[in-house]
């Protein structure tokens, strides 16, 4: 376990981003969201939740796959290179680690993935915990403990100094690269405070203090009873409830594209004049040529795409993986659907009871 | 509040209406959606506060569709939206039961957490009737507080005004929530260096992550298929590239609802990424205003838009290289 002051992070970013590339929560034009850090960042580690979920740094919304050029009558493909330079991405919540995991299920498994690999392979996560978690949380559902995140690095901020843990290879490997900016933490000594606890103890307690204000909210006690079992596939697919849920969806792509774990994509070519780049973007079930074929689209209405995507993350994913659903509770379109649609709303219309 | 749920109760009742669109009480005190009601027992659930800032309009669309009449609930500012809607021929007025609602200005639960309050488990002072300027929140962190306008919408402080431009019957009062000039932000960019200009909304614009909310709630994009959905063409555009959001996208929207946006604020409500999108709506606005003579879209069913219609009048193609 180390330290460092609050006040030295610019410094730690500093050297951090001399060898790797650094993403972490900046702000711009009064949002934020993840992004590549310089020394004009306005970097917001404070703030809960960015737009976006750090996704974009292991799946971008948009990445070119290869580039097919025609010379006479011959046709060169160039592959996009895969990541090879080590990054780091700094201040992912716990729920998104375990968006995360979600993704791996799919890109890692046969056949892998392996642009995504490449980055999986190459990106190092220092996961912070959650100090303040808010009404639109509820990673608990999902077992997720947002006071101590688990990833290559766990940090902490606590009273102006951030605690820092080291939980994997790459993780000790990153806290070599930065140590004469860290201080360890003694880990007997008592520092004096009135209590007179030591930093661990403090930091036990900060912990606790976190898990207490996730039982004060409201989604905490959500039930996923019915839900992730296969036996139910039938009866919540062909619920009534859905003609009703769904009426208010906009069809835009919100809460797909602020999502941790969403992760569909469409593969389209880009003819440049001189050849063509095929490149993948993020898709959205909400959207009307989702999943289009040649004979056409086997989802033909609204209601239809909005079952899609809750059946998905937490029916067709579960049954498929283990149990695992693919919501991670981060509340993101809790938060930003325009509607105020969202899968809190769906899980308890559809719930437990029924 | 309880007057409307009466009034829709007697007009399912006496068989004026079938069905019921308005706002459903959500499960957190800000998050009330946008719902059919089909039964007086449905209405129990029926909620009109401050935080129903949502424009029914678009969705009579779908409603006018429908067998039979539905009554649908308009804020002042929302009845411009529909009498578009009627003069593009998407809605059907004799499908529409019209109650005109009061409106003391719509909250934006962003705005509270721009102020530093978050974890919010209730707020209370958002109510219709209430004679408060304060919203009391409760919050796991503690009791806050922060004025009603401190939390309103953009929209609400250049607010068009209270009365409803189409409607059956009204209930309700509203109240005066304009406290700025619609067009102020607009002189503020027109006075920038082009150079400022492009730097301003490229920076707004790359945060676009082209969910195309905006589109979708935007009463005045009510094509079938929109041209960037369209799979038969190469305008189709789903990929999130800056450079198409900064110079295609919100520019070609922009162009599209000129004349016909009447500034209801929708894209800018629902934009994920704080976007000012009525920006450029705005800035068509003040240009027809010029250029055409004032103009209200929506303030009427009848008459012709300034940029659908010809006289010898109209600006000629060359005032752009004058006005620069």
């Amino acid at each position: 376990m180390y330290k460092i002051a609050k006040e030295n992070l610019s410094a730690l970013f500093q050297t951090i981003a001399e060898t790797k590339e650094l993403y972490l929560p900046v702000k711009i034009s009064g949002q934020v969201n993840f992004a590549a850090w310089d020394e004009e960042a306005e970097v917001s580690l404070e703030t809960l939740k960015t737009v976006k979920s750090p996704k974009d740094a292991f799946f971008p919304q948009s990445e070119t796959l290869y580039t097919c050029k025609k010379e006479g009558k011959k046709i060169t493909i160039d592959p996009e290179a895969l990541k090879e330079k080590e990054f780091v991405v700094f201040g992912m919540k716990a729920c998104d680690v375990k968006g995360l995991e979600v993704l791996d299920k799919v890109f890692l498994s046969d056949p892998v993935d392996t642009y995504y690999a490449a980055r999986r392979e190459h990106g190092i996560i220092v996961a912070m915990a959650c100090h303040e978690p808010e009404e639109s949380c509820f990673c608990k559902v999902f077992g997720v403990d947002c006071a101590e995140p688990a990833a290559d690095v766990s940090v902490w901020m606590v009273e102006g100094t951030l605690y820092w843990k080291a939980g994997t290879e790459k993780g000790e490997a990153l806290t070599k690269s930065v140590e004469s900016l860290l201080s360890p933490v003694e880990e007997e000594k008592k520092d004096g405070l009135a209590a007179g606890i030591s930093e661990l103890e403090k930091l036990e307690l900060e912990k606790q203090k976190i898990r207490g204000i996730v039982e004060q909210l409201p989604y905490t006690q959500l039930s996923l009873e019915g839900w992730g079992k296969e036996e139910n596939l039938d009866e919540k697919f062909n619920s009534p409830k859905w003609e009703e849920l769904y009426h208010p969806c906009l069809a835009c792509g919100t809460c797909t594209f602020v999502c941790p774990t969403c992760q569909c994509y469409d593969i389209k070519d880009y003819d440049t004049g001189h050849g063509i780049k095929r490149y993948r973007c993020w898709d959205s079930c909400m959207y009307s040529d989702f999943t289009m074929m040649a004979h056409g689209n086997n989802r033909t209405s609204q209601m239809q795409r909005f079952r899609q995507r809750f059946m998905h993350k937490l029916m067709y994913f579960p049954v498929n993986n283990d149990g695992m659903f693919s919501c991670v509770g981060c509340g993101r379109c809790v938060e930003k659907c325009p509607a105020s649609l969202n899968i809190v709303k769906v899980i308890k219309a559809m719930g437990g009871d029924q | 509040m309880q007057e409307l749920v009466t009034r829709a109760k007697e007009l399912l009742a006496d068989g004026t209406v079938v069905r019921v669109l308005g706002w459903k009480r959500g499960d957190l005190s800000y998050n009330p959606e946008p719902a059919y009601f089909n039964s007086q027992e449905e209405l129990e659930q029926f909620v009109y506060d401050g935080f129903c800032g949502a424009n029914l309009s678009k969705y009579m669309i779908e409603g006018s569709k429908k067998e039979g009449k539905t009554l649908v609930f308009l804020k002042p500012c929302d009845t411009y939206s529909f009498n578009q809607l009627i003069k593009e021929h998407r809605v059907d007025r004799d499908k529409a039961y019209i109650i005109g609602v009061g409106c003391r200005g719509k909250l934006d639960v962003e705005k509270i957490k721009a102020q530093g309050i978050k974890g919010i488990q209730n707020i209370s002072g958002a109510g219709i009737e209430e004679d408060t300027d304060t919203l009391n929140i409760r919050t796991i962190y503690g009791d806050k507080t922060c004025t009603y306008g401190s939390a309103m919408l953009e929209r609400c402080h250049v607010c068009k005004g209270k009365e409803h431009m189409i409607f059956d019957e009204e209930i309700g009062e509203s109240k005066d929530t304009k406290d700025a000039d619609r067009f102020a932000e607009i002189e503020k960019i027109e006075a920038m260096s082009p150079e400022e200009k492009f730097a301003f909304f490229q920076k707004e614009l790359s945060k676009c992550i082209r969910c195309n909310a905006c589109r979708n709630v935007c009463p005045a994009c009510s094509c079938r298929k929109c041209v960037f959905d369209s799979n038969q063409f190469d305008s189709a555009q789903k990929a999130n590239v800056d450079s198409f959001e900064e110079k295609m996208f919100h520019i070609i929207r922009a162009f599209h609802v000129a004349g016909r946006c009447t500034d209801c604020g929708e894209c800018s409500r629902v934009c994920p990424q704080g976007i000012p999108l009525h920006l450029f709506n705005r800035k068509f606005i003040k240009d027809i205003n010029e250029l055409y003579g004032e103009y209200q879209a929506g303030a009427d069913t009848e008459s012709k838009g300034p940029l659908t219609s010809f006289t010898f009048e109209d600006a000629e193609p060359g005032i752009v290289v004058e006005r620069r």
